[in-house]
């Protein structure tokens, strides 16, 4: 009887951590997804996190003020979708240097979200907590209460698949959709073009400079769904500097999933679970090895993305003409 | 007369240079019309204001009779021009057939492209005789192949006028011959062809009529039948030029440099130079003749000390260097060796640095130019002004930043700098690449004045003809290998054509002989 209750225990911890897994990798798949757009488009995009910051500070605010969540999703993307076109006003328009330009606009966000946040609402930096109808609520799949008695399938169904928000299911519906449009739609090939040549995509009588702003403006809206996630779906408020890294995390799994959808989705859903799995053992005495610091696993995508790079696994060969700015030469 | 191409009074400045100096230009439609004229003469502004690249800044465009504005590539391309430019605008790792779409998809959606695409594609194959596989990745392409892919596109997208820029630069000569073929099929479809070169041979063999162009203007239209290559040189550069080098007999004496079984892999595994066996005596020329990418870049770096030696050795007045007695470059240029390298921009020169400073780099260290650890600048601008004399470098300006000289006086003032010093062993790689005519003249003499001083010279160039009149002996390097060695005298151009493909020709006589050496 035991036994099966240990073992019950069990299944129930790795299903709260895989499901911990989707949420946590969520902000992620959508910022990677961003970050896909812009990179593929030749145009490094270090300015994720500023741009998620800063939708999660607005959304925050207005679904304090208005009670919203939709009206602040609204604003959020705008807020970074405006961000986004001064990272492409400065690195497209006047060829100023991408890395420069997004960091930045990381520490612009970073400071500027602070400052509005104390002046605002006077609580520290971080908005009022939202109660009740301002956030994204979970969405039960039909059948879930339904399907939970079945044995295995049925928790994984009621635990892992059902009970998400809404914007958990569009980062990942999002991804096959990002794939299709990459790969068999006309702004796809041409988005692909510019990233590796873009000479080629200006001769061919295409602008090059139109197919830049439009990635970067699709980055912007996507960074802003994924700040609106964090700050009033995952979280209820704005607290400072809430990304916490997740521009970078996402920057990493772009590079580890070799600018490819797919892979990226699996990069993401690998760094989300570590995230998971270090909240999970957080101060859990193991066997043998004992307390593992948090920082260890935590640590561990960048290690993964710097043993990559180093060309352990496999190669991850970035667009060509990335970071570099197009000058139509003489 | 039915003209496809009517340029009036076409003007355009690019700062204080005046790139097209009211330029006219009419072509026959049909014809084949070459535009030839020295780097910087404006054959490539004017056509990319032609392709619509750019604006000219007064001037009209006639295309088959009706006048156009061009505001960018597109309203060319509909217009029927279409461009092969000369390092070519492909996606490397796209299809040849995505390559083709690209700016012309048909549509929204991309499978509904590909497959009318592909259709069109395979009738526009046969009518030309421009086989591709259409599904191949370009960068598996050779570069032969990358250029029909560009001809394809632009007949995809309803080229009636076909405009080549050095199309011929990277070939062989055998693909040479393969792509003056297609420019027959072209022409007897009907299409107009301008194809702009600095090669004055080519312009003889194919064109119908040549203009020239010369410092941003037009100075001659010619008959081809009519003219001749010697007139052409002339209009180009002004005055009479002397096509032929004067080569004296010299004697060989003692060998300077030997080369044994050179192996060099680069950081991906690829082997880019294999059993490299070779001699150079004093007095000689060893000119060495390849595709650029056979491993010359390679052999000059290990050579000169750039790189390290991995397997092998080199022996330089006695001297032994091997993978345990490294070489470096200082060490190279004490042992009395001196190196033109191929690309003056990355490696013989700092762009931003003053004349001065650039004819001493790598001879700072003499002790006449520093003092320990202190320059003496005023002794190098003195050397300077003497290397500027001694090779005619203009403008003499010691102070000029030496991105600012044209291409040619560059050269010569790496030329000087290295021949100057008086060196045994001298290694020069592609000495007149972006050089003018003028230049290259200069440029030959002194190279061979080198040799009837005695020194040994290993000359590295992508120009066949450079290689024959100067080189005494010939060495043809064909994927890292040496795949033939012969005296010059009995080299012609479709020989070593053939051994730079590494054609494996039965029968030949001198392959076989070319074999026998090259397998020593």
């Amino acid at each position: 009887m035991s036994e099966v209750t240990t073992l019950n225990d069990m299944w129930m911890t790795i299903l709260l951590t895989l499901d911990a897994t989707i949420r946590l990798s969520t902000p992620l798949v959508l910022a990677a997804m961003a970050g896909l757009f812009s990179e593929r488009s030749g145009v490094v995009d270090i300015g994720l996190e500023g741009k998620m910051l800063a939708a999660c500070f607005a959304s925050a605010s207005v679904a304090h003020f208005t009670g919203s969540p939709w009206l602040a999703l609204l604003v959020a993307v705008f807020i970074s979708l405006c961000l986004a076109l001064v990272h492409g006003f400065a690195t497209i328009t006047h060829k100023g240097d991408q890395i420069v330009s997004g960091v930045a606009l990381n520490i612009l966000v970073s400071g500027l979200t602070i400052i509005l946040g104390l002046t605002w609402f006077r609580q520290g930096g971080q908005t009022p907590s939202l109660s009740g109808d301002g956030r994204f609520f979970s969405i039960d799949l039909p059948g879930a209460e339904l399907m939970q008695n079945v044995p295995l399938i049925g928790s994984l169904y009621k635990e892992l698949l059902s009970g998400h928000n809404i914007l958990v299911y569009a980062a990942f519906a999002l991804v096959p959709v990002v794939w299709w449009v990459l790969f068999h739609t006309r702004f796809g090939l041409r988005l692909r073009a510019v990233g590796e040549n873009p000479k080629a995509v200006d001769t061919a009588g295409i602008s090059v400079n139109g197919l830049r702003y439009r990635a970067v403006m699709i980055g912007g809206v996507l960074c802003g769904i994924a700040g609106t996630y964090i700050a009033i779906a995952h979280n209820a408020q704005f607290t400072r500097d809430m990304t916490a890294g997740a521009g970078y995390i996402a920057l990493a799994a772009l590079i580890f999933g070799k600018w490819r959808p797919v892979t990226v989705l699996m990069a993401c859903l690998l760094f989300g679970f570590l995230q998971a799995f270090a909240m999970r053992i957080e101060g859990v005495q193991l066997p043998v090895v004992g307390v593992i610091p948090v920082q260890i696993i935590e640590a561990v995508p960048y290690l993964l993305t710097v043993i990559l790079l180093a060309g352990f696994i496999g190669k991850a060969i970035p667009p060509k003409a990335i970071g570099k700015p197009y000058v139509k030469e003489r | 007369m039915n003209f496809a191409i009517e340029l009036q009074d076409i003007d355009k400045r690019f700062g204080a240079v005046h790139a097209n100096d009211h330029v006219n230009l009419q072509v026959e439609t049909g014809s084949i019309h070459g535009i030839v004229g020295e780097n910087g003469a404006g054959k490539s502004t004017l056509m990319s204001i032609l392709y619509g690249f750019y604006q000219a800044d007064s001037g009209s465009i006639k295309i088959f009779g009706n006048e156009y504005q061009f505001t960018d590539s597109h309203e060319a391309i509909a217009a029927g021009i279409g461009m092969v430019h000369q390092h070519f605008m492909l996606v490397d790792n796209f299809t040849v057939l995505e390559n083709v779409i690209l700016g012309a998809e048909g549509g929204q959606l991309l499978a509904e492209g590909l497959q009318a695409a592909r259709q069109s594609l395979k009738e526009l194959e046969e009518k030309y005789g421009l086989d591709v596989d259409l599904d191949a990745t370009v960068d598996s392409l050779s570069v032969g192949l990358q250029q029909r892919v560009e001809i394809l596109k632009a007949l995809y997208k309803g080229a009636k006028i076909l405009i080549l820029d050095e199309p011929t630069g990277v070939l062989t000569p055998q693909e040479t011959d393969e792509l003056f073929k297609i420019f027959a099929a072209l022409k007897a479809q009907g299409v107009t062809i301008i194809l702009i070169t600095h090669k004055l041979r080519e312009i003889m063999a194919v064109t119908d009529t040549v203009s020239v162009m010369r410092r941003g203007a037009m100075v001659a239209h010619l008959e081809t039948p009519m003219t001749s290559e010697s007139q052409l040189a002339e209009h180009m550069v002004g005055r009479k030029v002397l096509f032929n080098v004067n080569k004296e007999q010299v004697e060989a004496g003692d060998v300077l440099l030997s080369v044994k079984h050179l192996n060099w892999t680069d950081s991906q595994g690829v082997p880019r130079l294999k059993r490299i066996n070779f001699d150079i005596r004093a007095g000689e020329v060893l000119g060495v003749a390849g595709v650029s990418g056979n491993g010359q870049s390679e052999l000059l770096e290990v050579l000169s000390g750039i790189t390290p030696i991995q397997e092998g050795s080199i022996q330089i007045k006695g001297q032994t260097f091997s993978p345990k007695e490294q070489a470096n470059p200082a060490k190279m240029r004490t042992m009395g060796m001196a190196h033109v390298p191929e690309d003056r921009h990355k490696q013989g020169m700092v762009m931003e640095f003053r004349a001065a400073e650039t004819a001493i780099l790598g001879y700072h260290t003499d002790d006449e130019l520093s003092n320990g650890p202190w320059l003496k600048p005023a002794l190098g601008r003195e050397r300077c002004a003497d290397l500027m004399q001694a090779f005619d470098v203009r403008p003499d300006d010691v102070e000029l930043k030496s991105a600012n000289f044209s291409g040619g006086n560059q050269q010569k003032l790496i030329l000087a700098r290295e021949m100057e010093h008086n060196p045994d062993v001298l290694l020069i790689g592609q000495p007149t690449r972006g050089v003018d005519v003028g230049a290259i003249e200069f440029i030959h003499q002194k190279i061979l004045a080198m040799r009837d001083a005695g020194k040994a010279v290993l000359l590295v160039s992508v120009e066949l003809e450079e290689i024959l009149s100067l080189s005494d002996r010939i060495m043809v390097l064909c994927d890292g290998e040496i795949t033939g060695q012969m005296d010059a005298a009995k080299a012609d151009e479709r020989t070593l054509g053939m051994l730079m493909a590494n054609a494996q020709q039965a029968h030949d006589p001198l392959q076989s002989i070319a074999s026998g050496e090259g397998q020593s």
